[in-house]
């Protein structure tokens, strides 16, 4: 590299080194204080009877799940959470990118409508929206008990999320253009909007589906005050109920790196994506 | 007239086809999803904020959010929310700042952004058991006694979502810094300070604000935590309507629920107000 003739080339060393020491002590700080937590808590689930001894008790209580040994039902929690993350992602996606798009093509007009409404949920916590939603719970309820029923609040947490990241995927491509492009060569609307713009958005896509994973498998507060049982809650109320520590941590634990693994893989995905040549 | 011409002349044999249906037919699913779901349940708590049990129309659930009880949870949500958005914001910006300056391409970076992706959203039951394990009664690391201290116990397991938090939202703006301005700056002579002093500062300031109230915002708003944490005694507004939820506790005469919930929303909109503008603000200088 041909440096600028006068540069007083050791202070520039000089000020490089510190800085590398500087960043190299914060990313141990802070890397101590993210990992710590999650250290201390896999040891906790590997708690033998005695304090200070290791077994694999715990994780052997939740693997051969039998509720007359007064383990709670773990299992069926996970399962209604992870149906609730496919269904909620599957009806985000149907019902945003599409009307994104159109809105987007046909509809300027209510552009700054959609935004406004699907930024909103970020001003109005879930603790607020589930004192509002008590009244219409009633009558779903009426329909069905099941806690899938969820889902139609969740994609309302989720939209935010789910709508930036689109957001950010659409403006990033000449959708008009394009379309105007597939309309001239015969193309249906239908088409248009399912085989070329969303083709066209998979990142943004695949990352509003990692934000909505994210926010159905770490959700509590709604499920808790409904009355509905998912993970989250599942953890809690096994926490409240039951003297055995080693049960609640590996559960929490196994639980907790579950989503870890889950989010990592998504997102190191999206990464991949990104990183490959274009066309 | 354009509409004229447009209605008599341009592609008859389409409108001659089809009956034409307005283009906005097509975003009613979405709007009414919405209206459903996030509209109609806002406008309940709105509604009976302003009556009594017994449904006649009242304003005493104003006056009740001057009562010192209900300013006391009020208060505790303030602190809690402020101190953690502090905090978080310092020290997110001190580890953004470490990771800006590095390679834009490197491990490092990318695995302090996916995992900050991934805890930035973890704000769950399961953070309050692992901080528990660390540093609480049965801590593993040492015994803190201000563990159940509240806004400082909370407040450091509450750092561990806030803290990602402001790294995701804030190094945009540290990116934004370019090389250029500081050059600028040293061929002009100036020193590192002086160069975050009249440079580096003012312009990261609106950025570094906006963050701070997005981070108000979120442990404004934060619940399961601070309920897995301590589920005796409730310090914050969030605790306080589950209590009046499941044990009809508090002020008879009133929605005591829904005069939370009005308060809540008033003060996170205002919040969240501030943010746009802010974000606004600072967007002018990164492009």
């Amino acid at each position: 590299m041909a440096a600028p003739a006068k540069r007083p080339v050791g202070m520039q060393a000089r000020r490089r080194r510190r800085l590398n020491l500087f960043r190299y002590v914060v990313f141990t700080v802070f890397g101590l204080f993210i990992v710590l937590p999650l250290l201390a808590m896999a040891r906790f689930s590997l708690e033998g009877a005695k304090l200070g001894t290791w077994s694999f008790t715990a994780y052997r209580q939740i693997a051969s799940y039998n509720s007359s040994e007064g383990i709670p039902p773990l299992i069926s929690a996970v399962e209604i959470t992870l149906e609730l993350a496919v269904i909620t992602s599957s009806v985000m996606l149907v019902l945003v990118v599409p009307t994104m798009i159109w809105i987007r093509l046909r509809v300027q007009w209510l552009a700054r409508t959609m935004e406004f409404l699907s930024l909103l949920p970020l001003t109005i916590p879930p603790i607020v929206l589930v004192v509002g939603l008590g009244p219409i719970y009633d009558k779903i309820q009426h329909l069905s008990l099941s806690a899938l029923m969820l889902f139609w609040v969740y994609v309302i947490l989720a939209l935010p999320y789910a709508y930036r990241a689109l957001a950010a995927g659409l403006s990033s491509i000449d959708a008009t253009t394009l379309s105007e492009a597939a309309r001239s060569l015969g193309a249906s609307w239908f088409s248009v909007i399912v085989r070329v713009i969303v083709p066209n958005m998979w990142d943004a896509i695949l990352n509003a589906l990692l934000l909505t994973c994210a926010l159905v498998l770490g959700e509590f507060t709604i499920a808790f005050f409904l009355l509905y049982v998912n993970l989250q809650v599942e953890l809690y109320s096994i926490s409240r109920n039951t003297p055995d520590a080693g049960v609640i941590f590996s559960t929490s634990f196994a639980a907790l790196l579950f989503t870890f693994v889950l989010l990592l893989i998504l997102s190191f995905a999206r990464r991949r994506r990104r990183g490959l040549p274009r066309g | 007239m354009a509409v004229a011409a447009t209605g008599t002349g341009a592609r008859p044999a389409r409108a001659g086809r089809r009956l034409s249906v307005p283009n906005w037919i097509g975003t009613v699913p979405f709007f009414g999803y919405v209206a459903i779901f996030l509209l109609w349940p806002t406008g309940i708590v709105v509604y009976d904020a302003f009556k009594n049990p017994a449904g006649n129309f009242t304003l005493s659930g104003l006056t009740a959010l001057g009562n010192s009880q209900v300013r006391g949870y009020f208060i505790g949500s303030f602190k809690l929310s402020l101190i953690s958005a502090v905090i978080g914001a310092v020290f997110g910006a001190i580890l953004a700042y470490a990771i800006a300056a590095g390679n834009p391409d490197g491990m490092i970076r990318r695995l302090y952004l996916s995992v900050s992706g991934v805890l930035a959203q973890f704000g769950g039951v399961t953070l309050a058991f692992a901080f528990l394990v660390l540093i609480g009664p049965v801590g593993l690391l040492f015994h803190a006694g201000w563990y159940f201290n509240f806004p400082w116990g909370i407040t450091l397991i509450y750092a561990y979502f806030q803290i990602p938090l402001m790294v995701l939202v804030f190094l945009p703006a540290i990116d934004g810094l370019k090389v250029q301005w500081r050059e600028a700056s040293e061929s002009l002579g100036s020193s590192t300070w002086q160069y975050w002093r009249y440079v580096g500062a003012p312009l990261l300031m609106p950025a570094f604000l906006g963050a701070l109230l997005l981070l108000f915002a979120n442990a404004l708003s934060a619940y399961a935590t601070i309920q897995a944490w301590e589920d005796q005694v409730p310090y914050t507004v969030p605790q306080q309507i589950y209590n009046s939820m499941s044990s009809e506790v508090g002020l008879a005469n009133i929605n005591y629920a829904d005069v939370l919930a009005l308060g809540m929303v008033v003060l996170v909109a205002i919040v969240m107000t501030g943010y746009a503008l802010l974000q606004r603000r600072a967007a002018r200088w990164l492009r």
